[in-house]
This record gives C-alpha cells, structure tokens and sequence, in this order.
C-alpha cells in the first residue's frame, strides 16, 4: 500500500497539469487567435460600445423593439444581499423559474402574461414561448410565430407599415439545421438591431 | 410529437451504433498496451510520468491493489478541489472577484467532482473562479470520466482473463485513458465547440449597454474547454448555472447534437471493447441491445409527455407542448432527448430544466438513474453497472433450469451473486433511506421549490441524482444547506465507492477463475432471449423498489393534474 503512494502523488499532479492548465490554456490560446469573436463571447458593438452578445437575450420592454421570452434570472436584492429580486436576462446569473407543472404559481403567471398579450393582440392566438420561461433566463430566440405576433405592436409604435416589419421577420428567421436539428427561431437581437437600421433609412 | 422530432432521435442513435465498434475498438488497443497512431506524440510523455513516479508499467496489480490505487488517487484529488476552493480569493485567473467558498458547500462540490456526479448546489458565475473551473473541476472532469473507465477495464478484464491473479495496472490505465482517449478526443471538439459559439477566454465579464441603454453584465470564461469534458466524461457540471440550457455552453442545434453524441460515445464503446476482450463481439451487442430497448422506452415515454404538454396550460388555449423551462432553439424533441440521454447515461447535464417538465416527462430520468444508469450510463460505470445485472439475470436463469450459471466462459457462482446484489442493493439504501430522512427534517421540507407532491419529487429527486452519481436535478430544491450538503456528499460517496469495491472483488475473483468452453447445456448470451431476460431483470428490481416512491412523487401528481388539482405554497 505504501509502494502507492509514490506513483498517487506524481500522476495525480501530472495529470492535473496537463488536463487542468496545458489543455484549458493550449485551447485559450489557439481559440483567441483562430476564433476571436466568439472566444469573446460573440459580442456585438455599435460605435465602439458593446450592445449585447448576438447569443444572449436582452430584456425589451419598449413597445418598439420586439420582446423576447420571459426570463425568470434574479439578482441579489440591494437592501438585503441574502433575498434575491426578480432581473429578467441577468447574463451573470443564469437560471429557471423551475416551477412545477401543478404548482398555482406557474399558471397564475402565466395567465397574467397572457391577458396582457390578448390585450396587445386581440384574436390572435398567443405562441407559448411568449408565456412561458426559458431554461437559462437568457434565450436569445423566439418562434417565427412570437415575433409575427408582435408585428401589429411594433408596426404602429413605430409608424411603419406591417408589411414591411414582416419582411424584415421572415428575412431574420433561421430555419432548422440541414432541415433537421433544433427548430425554425428568430434572434431577437438581431432582429430588432435590423430594425434600427431600417428605421434609420 | 412530429415526424422531424422522431427523425433527429432516430439519427442521433444511428450515428451512435455506427461509432460503436471503431471507439470500442480503440479502447480495446489502448488498454491492452498497443501502439495508437497518437503515440509518437504521447507515448513521450506518459514514459515521462511512469518515470517520475517509479511506475513500471509491465507490472500489473491485484484487483485489491488497483483499487487502494485508485482511492489513494482519490484522496489526493479531493483535496486540491477542496482546498483550491477555499483559497481561490488568494490565488489568480480571478477577474469577477470570486470569495472563499463555504466550507460545507465546498465538501459536498469537492466530493460530487471527484465521483463523477457534479452535482452542484451554487451557481458556477457566481462561484468559481477561472482557476477554479479549470484546475479544479476541468481536471476532475478528466480523472473521474477516466477512472469509471479503468474500473470497467479491471472487471472487463475479470471475465476476459482466467487463471491469472492480476487486472491490470491502475496507473497505466488511468494514464494512458487521459493521454489517449480523453485528451485527444478533446481537443479538437472543443475548437469546434469555440467555432460554434461557445467562449474560451480569460477575460473578465463584458459589460454591454443594450438597445434600450440598460447595463447588462455578461458572464463569460475559459468554457468550451470544460464543455468537452463534461459531456464526454459523462460529468454534466455546468460552467454557468444554467449548465447547458446557457446559450454559451450550448448555443446551437449543433453544438447541442455534438453534446448528446459525446454523452454516449465512449459508453456505448465499451459494450463493444468488452465484446472484443472476451472474443465475441456479439456478447457487447447483446447488452448493447438491451440498453437500445430501454432508452427507446425513455424517449417515447418523455417526448410523448412534453408534446402533449401541461394540461393546465393547454386549457388556456396554448399550443405547442412544454415549453416552460425550455429553450427555443432546441424546442421538445431535443429537449426530450437531451433529458434522456443525459439521465440513461450518468452526465447529468441539461438543456431543459428537469423540475418544469410534465409529472411523466419528469419521471422518466427520475427512473432513469433509479435503474442505475446503466441505458449506456456513466463512461464506465454504466458498463460494470449492467454487468452487475448481467450476473443477476445469469443466475436467475440458473436457478430456472438447475445449473450452476456461466457467462463468457466463466461460472458464476455465490460470491459474485452476493457482491452484485451487494452492489445493486446499497443504491435504494441511499435513495429512499436518504429521502425518508430528509421528510423528518424541517429545514430541509421548507428547502423544497414547489408545494404538493412535486416537491417531494425534489427531494427524492437530489438523494438518485446524487447516489447514482448523475448530478441533474429539480433545481428548485435550495440544496446549498448545511443538511443537503452534507447528506448529499454522504450519498454521492457511497453510490460511488460501495458500488465500486464489491465490483472490483467480483474482477478478481473472475480473473482468478478457469475458463470453460460452452457446450449444449450453456445459456447462449448472445440473442433475443438473453436481451429479454436482462432487461426483465432490471426492470422488475427497479419497479419492485422504487415503484412505492414514485406512486407518492411523479405518479400523483400527474393523477392530480388529471383531476384538475394545483398546489399553492402554504
């Protein structure tokens, strides 16, 4: 037993330098040079100033801009560091609502969420990615049908013709992978960056 | 369900049978010594370590010395994780400013890194620091993936060999699994994973002023490094708290079917090396098929819930399934799929927040890891898993027609029985005593997320993830208390280490055996009734124990939400 404790000691540290600093630094080093931008997390910057990540969810709440999905993230609560408070798309503390599917909770949110949209669009019926949360509080999509459903809203917030705000939907929707993988989606910050720009013209 | 749903599924397992015998086949060269076409690059190195350490490498142990081996690494292991924690404030690569981690919280995260479970009750950008992640749990993810392998090796090797005293070399195998199965597979699907999306720096987090001018701070590190590892060793411990539901562990279809792939790959490898060791590959194929026969139940079972969807929720008129606690990108199938996949194997990871899904749908990875996650299950400990009901299904066919029961050329006789059910046994002792504990106990009640049965669900929930070393979870629990900490690290020991020295006896006990040539009286291993059987086995122990447990969480909530019932806190 004593005979192991030599080799438990030397490939113990080994391996740990290997596979706990060579590899993660080696590949560090490789990606910052081949792969920059998304080394750095995909950031997308307007006149110089980082506007958000094209893979991270931002929180709009403005009429003009397209909403993403709700977002159950909290952040620690200013008075009393041991309670959290709600802070939809907090990118430095990802999470869930993680609300059962009988818990009264759930579905009292999610009726509220829903009165408000069948407000914003009455008789269309309202896709569920727009009432319910995603699993990481940062979902950086929403379904084609989310985004053509906030078209009307968006249309007239910004005095433009729905047409045309279709347009620029359909030109953001990405489809499935090779046809298969994943599922028909809109980025949402994508879109409304496109949106900006058409209003600039 | 749709057609496209049931054709990525479908896919995804075609491309796991066709990977089967080539990475069986390269384990099987590995660890039998021979040359790869990696070692003029790595063969330098591993001679390196065998030369510090005094290692020879010709030299193998007794199945009761590779195993002292193998704890005495362990030691080391956990104490580096823990220390590293407690100290990281002191030490580099620490941009965001991480404190000390409590030292409760560290003991139980110390613990479920080094078996394998990753199990976490903190959020890793609020917790970790970039040194943290990399030289602490980064490299756990490596040694504990290669030491559920070396341990599949040593009893693979049991039944393989015969008359011999000796399954091999732990410092050898655990080398030389690192060196060339886990690194080289690594390194370059983590360059991909950076091409797909996923951050690799060492930057601090960015701060972005979005469209509608709010700060928004955004949390990224050295991650596509660890992504790798955590789904190819079957770890499934998140960099971020979202694990990998995070668009930056996860941020396409792609990178979410390469993900799954890695979870299998070297799981369902080992049926086939083990098929190779002892002369037949068609002896892999066989448990191959029984785990196929149970996953494919899995993914009907989830996928068919989460499309149907909550039915509170679709009498408002919603459509579309499940999607609370889902991301859009990947939508219900893989979300369905992911949950199975990550739960029959021991990773642990996940795409879909397991506590929102529906009462079935939730069931499934609950039963899952009850089983013990041998559908494919933890990079190794899957494989002897199923070989411990392997040797219980033999004997039941044994006592059926009145022989003493072979497997592979080798009789099967009292002392493996009793170690097997040994080891199978002590899993429930975990799981429900660990949950009947925990009810008495009002701290860790008033922990729960939800009310009503769900949260019962929670709980029982945390003490299988933790015994079967998975580490997925009804994330709802607050599980960073004291008791839960403690419990759970209890359990995660136990699930780990107790299955493991009752396996390593039966390896040597098995090496040590003569090998007979099968002749008419011998029950063929390699077909229909085999697979039937085996699967019967597994599925009557796993009902008869956990049937009760599961009628008071996953069973009567769904009754309830058929009778219209919701829970309300307090």
């Amino acid at each position: 037993m004593l005979r192991e404790i030599r080799p438990a000691i030397v490939v113990l540290v080994a391996l740990t330098l290997i596979t706990g600093l060579v590899y993660p630094l080696a590949m560090t080093g490789i990606a910052q040079v081949v792969f920059p931008y998304q080394a750095n997390g995909s950031m997308i910057t307007q006149n110089g100033h980082v506007v958000g990540s094209q893979l991270i969810g931002q929180n709009f709440t403005s009429a003009k801009y397209f909403h993403g999905r709700p977002s159950a993230t909290t952040a620690p609560d200013p008075k009393d560091p041991s309670k959290t408070i709600a802070a939809p798309y907090n990118a430095a503390n990802s999470g869930a609502s993680n609300l059962g599917p009988t818990n009264k909770a759930l579905i009292d949110r999610v009726k509220g969420d829903l009165a408000t949209l069948q407000k914003e669009n009455p008789g269309t019926p309202v896709p569920i990615d727009l009432v319910t949360t995603s699993a990481s509080g940062l979902d950086p999509d929403i379904s084609p049908e989310a985004a053509l459903f906030q078209v009307p809203r968006v249309a007239k917030a910004r005095n433009l013709p729905e047409d045309q705000i279709r347009q620029l939907v359909d030109d953001n929707t990405e489809g499935r992978l090779f046809g298969l993988l994943g599922e028909p989606r809109v980025n949402v910050l994508q879109l409304n960056l496109a949106l900006d720009r058409l209003a600039a013209k | 369900m749709t057609v496209i749903g049931w054709a990525q599924i479908l896919i995804f397992f075609a491309i796991i049978v066709a990977l089967t015998p080539p990475v069986g086949g390269y384990m099987t060269r590995v660890f039998n010594g021979e040359r790869t076409f990696l070692s003029p690059i790595l063969r330098p190195v591993e001679v390196a370590i065998y030369k510090i350490s005094g290692v020879d490498e010709r030299q193998e142990q007794h199945a009761v010395t590779y195993t002292v081996g193998m704890l005495l690494f362990h030691v080391g292991a956990f104490l580096i994780l823990y220390v590293l924690m407690r100290v990281q404030q002191a030490l580099p690569f620490n941009p965001a400013g991480q404190t000390a981690v409590a030292p409760d919280l560290s003991f139980n995260t110390a613990v479920s890194f080094i078996t394998n479970t990753n199990w976490q009750n903190y959020g890793g950008e609020t917790t970790m620091s970039y040194l943290v992640q990399m030289l602490g749990l980064t490299h756990q993810n490596f040694l504990s993936a290669a030491t559920g392998i070396v341990l599949a090796m040593a009893l693979i090797r049991g039944f393989a060999r015969h008359s011999v005293r000796t399954v091999g070399n732990f410092w050898v195998d655990i080398t030389r699994c690192t060196l060339y199965i886990l690194i080289p597979i690594c390194v370059p699907v983590a360059l991909f994973f950076v091409w797909d999306g996923i951050p690799q720096t060492l930057g601090s987090y960015v701060d972005a002023t979005t469209l509608e001018g709010v700060k928004q701070t955004i949390a990224v590190g050295p991650v596509a490094s660890q992504e790798v590892i955590k789904m190819l060793g079957t770890n499934g411990g998140g960099f971020f708290n979202a694990n990998s539901a995070h668009p930056f562990e996860n941020p396409t279809a792609l990178s979410n079917f390469v993900e799954m792939l890695l979870i299998f790959v070297l799981g369902a490898g080992l049926t086939n090396t083990f098929g190779r060791m002892v002369g037949n590959q068609r002896q892999g194929w066989a448990i191959f098929a029984a785990m196929a026969l149970l996953f494919f139940v899995g993914v009907a079972v989830c996928y068919a819930a989460e499309a149907h969807g909550n039915d509170f929720l679709n009498a408002l008129g919603l459509t579309g399934g499940n999607m609370e606690g889902k991301e859009v990108r990947f939508g219900i199938a893989a979300s369905s799929l992911f949950t199975v996949v990550t739960t029959a194997a021991s990773c642990g990871a996940v795409i879909a927040m397991h506590d929102s899904l529906t009462a079935i749908g939730g069931m499934v990875p609950l039963i899952n890891m009850q089983l013990g996650e041998i559908i494919i299950g933890g990079v190794g400990a899957g494989m002897y898993g199923m070989l411990l009901f392997v040797i219980i299904a033999i004997f039941v066919a044994g006592l059926m027609v009145g022989r003493t029961p072979e497997y592979v050329g080798k009789k099967i006789e009292a002392k493996e029985v009793k170690m097997a059910m040994l080891a199978i046994l002590i899993l429930p002792l975990m799981y429900l005593g660990w949950t009947a504990v925990a009810m008495q106990v009002p701290s860790a009640v008033s922990a729960m997320g939800n009310p009503g049965p769900h949260g019962f669900s929670e709980v029982l929930y945390a003490y299988v993830s933790q015994t079967a070393n998975n580490g997925s979870a009804f994330a709802g629990l607050s599980g960073n208390t004291m008791f839960y900490n403690l419990s759970g690290a209890i359990a995660m020991l136990v699930g780990r280490f107790w299955m493991i020295i009752p396996k390593m006896a039966i390896a040597g006990s098995l090496a040590a055996k003569k090998s007979i040539p099968p002749s008419v009286g011998t029950f063929p291993t390699t077909g229909g009734l085999f697979v039937g059987l085996l699967v019967g086995v597994i599925v009557i122990i796993g009902g008869l124990t956990f049937f009760p447990a599961l009628a008071l969480g996953p069973i009567v909530e769904q009754l309830a939400s058929n009778a219209g019932t919701l829970f309300s806190a307090n």
